[in-house]
């Protein structure tokens, strides 16, 4: 029995330490970045421009290239995801649907790093010929591929809830002679908005974690942006861009507030996503 | 006669499965069709014979290899520290807790999947340069601190399968062995984790994937874009996805491209194997199940 006892315990120990580890990123970026908050630069930090060079370290561009790329990419794969989850859930032809799920299935493995490299010699050729704008990396560029990403996520969640329909709803559509087209909009999406709104949520999250696709596309300028058109950077981005030479320097504590902007945004997200799904007595959406 | 809104919702939603399956099949292609044209023996192996890289006898600074076997070490080392500890704080969290614990617990582990990969690589980072100056001069961003990083990024993944696969172990079959008189512990041991091993084993192949695939811990933790293959943990290394990302923005001629595409062909395959692997094994798991 003491050995039972003995277990437990070890097991408790472990997953104690693994939420305090998830909590000990936060206080570990918080006491790293202190010096910015109480250096008295903490407004600086969202009203100047980044010119280390200056002295100023403001990450405002980076907080608008996050939020343009990411509501960007979310703009062009709600829709698609929408449209690719009625196929899989409502219309399902055949093979293809089939086809359909399978794939989104297979390009939740594709390296994000390859989206990028593909869209370097691909994408970005063909926005700086259709625009005559710029390099062809921007703003546009990102939330292009970015969307390709966030679709899978979206899909996944969509037609998963679409399917959570109770068969008895269905079947009295079907009773009062209607088809499955009219069964959804009439039954399956007024059922399923939560669903819906909980992958939208979780997208977003996904869309302002991502580094790999800014990084490589958006063309990293750390002027404010001023059109879709403009090359854009990242909170991501520019995390990943300091090699920094000098820890204790105020340029790299300002990563800090990057990253704990981030953090909390994305714990927010969760927080929202889990409130909405478990609402519906379903199980984890992971 | 079918009204206006029906029919667009199916033109619309045909037009969407058309443009994704499209979309996907330019983007992988278009890879293999550039990357199977440049891949073969001595892009991977450089001027030495591919023997003599297996046997890891000469250094190979050319070529992949060095970026191939950096990849794969840092898998296995990632997987090595991550399933352990996932595994049992998934026990934990299936078998053990309950009410508010459970909830918290959940929730912490929900947040840390969530937070973006940079972040994991930049608290690595800081770490390894904290020890560095605190503790000994020889701790530097290097393949352990890599692997430990992305250890913790695919952490939360781990414990959700394993809880996953131990609470979806069947009512019946979880509850023959306590009616027998085994012990919470024994049940674990003999009934659940033999019951739902496949499930897990599908999920900790999908973390291998995941650790494979990562660029963004990687490159603030130690990866370069040349080291040759890495003679212990404490030193810098090369991997397949930062050599992809190093040749996009650096590389001078097209000999160098070429390498670029011959990686993310191999890596693509590599993340896409995993998957499939994991996909097989988990549907295995599937079959087991509705046939108890």
């Amino acid at each position: 029995m003491r050995k039972e006892i003995l277990v437990e315990k070890i097991l408790f120990v472990t997953a104690a330490g693994s939420v305090f580890a998830t909590a000990g990123v936060f206080l570990f970026m918080f006491y790293l970045g202190l010096p910015v908050i109480t250096g008295g630069h903490l407004g600086d930090l969202f009203t100047s421009p980044w010119a280390p060079e200056q002295g100023l370290y403001g990450i405002r561009s980076m907080v608008a290239g996050s939020l343009l790329i990411s509501i960007l990419s979310l703009v062009f794969a709600f829709p698609l995801s929408l449209g690719c989850s009625i196929f899989i859930a409502v219309l399902n032809p055949g093979k293809m649907g089939w086809i359909l799920k399978r794939t989104v299935q297979f390009m939740t493995g594709i390296p994000t790093v390859v989206y990028g490299f593909v869209g370097i010699f691909l994408l970005v050729p063909l926005i700086r010929n259709l625009f005559e704008y710029g390099s062809g990396m921007s703003i546009l560029t990102a939330a292009f591929l970015l969307a390709i990403l966030i679709t899978p996520t979206m899909v996944l969640i969509f037609s998963e809830s679409f399917r959570r329909v109770p068969v008895s709803y269905l079947d009295a559509v079907k009773a009062l002679g209607g088809n499955p087209v009219q069964a959804f909009i009439h039954v399956i999406l007024p059922y399923s908005w939560q669903g819906i709104i909980a992958g939208l949520v979780l997208a977003v999250g996904r869309a302002m974690g991502d580094t790999m696709i800014s990084l490589m596309v958006a063309g990293n300028s750390v002027g404010l942006p001023r059109s879709i058109l403009d090359s854009g950077r990242t909170l991501t981005g520019h995390i990943g861009l300091i090699i920094a030479a000098d820890f204790d320097s105020l340029e790299f504590k300002s990563l800090f507030a990057c990253g704990m902007i981030l953090y909390v945004f994305t714990a927010l997200i969760v927080t929202t996503a889990r409130g909405l799904h478990y609402r519906k007595g379903a199980g984890s959406f992971k | 006669m079918k009204i206006p809104a029906e029919r667009i919702v199916i033109v619309f939603s045909w037009a969407c499965a058309l443009l994704l399956l499209g979309c996907v099949a330019v983007i992988v292609g278009y890879l293999f069709i550039k990357g199977g044209r440049v891949l073969d023996l001595e892009l991977v192996f450089g001027d030495s014979s591919p023997i003599d890289a297996f046997m890891l006898k000469n250094q190979v600074y050319s070529g992949l290899w060095p970026a191939i076997v950096g990849t794969l070490s840092l898998v296995a080392a990632a997987i090595f520290f991550a399933v352990p500890v996932g595994v049992a704080s998934g026990i934990y969290l299936a078998e053990y807790s309950r009410g508010r614990v459970k909830g918290v617990f959940s929730l912490f582990f929900d947040i840390l999947a969530s937070i973006p990969s940079i972040i994991v690589g930049l608290f690595g980072f800081s770490i390894a340069v904290f020890l560095h100056q605190h503790f000994s001069e020889r701790i530097y961003p290097c393949l352990l601190i890599s692997a430990l990083s992305l250890a913790f990024l695919v952490l939360p993944y781990i414990i959700r399968t394993t809880q996953v696969a131990l609470e979806s172990v069947p009512l019946s079959v979880r509850q023959t062995a306590p009616a027998l008189g085994a012990s919470r512990l024994q049940n674990i041991r003999h009934v659940l984790l033999p019951g739902s091993f496949s499930s897990l084993a599908g999920g900790i192949v999908l973390a291998m994937g995941r650790c494979a695939e990562d660029t963004a811990v990687i490159m603030l933790t130690g990866v370069v874009a040349s080291a040759g293959i890495p003679r212990s943990v404490l030193d810098n290394y090369e991997a397949l996805p930062f050599y992809i990302y190093y040749i996009s923005a650096q590389y001078s001629d097209a000999e160098e491209l070429a390498g670029g595409f011959g990686a993310a062909l191999i890596l693509i395959i590599i993340c896409l194997m995993l998957f499939s692997i994991a996909f097989l094994v988990k549907n295995r798991f599937m079959h087991q199940m509705t046939r108890i």
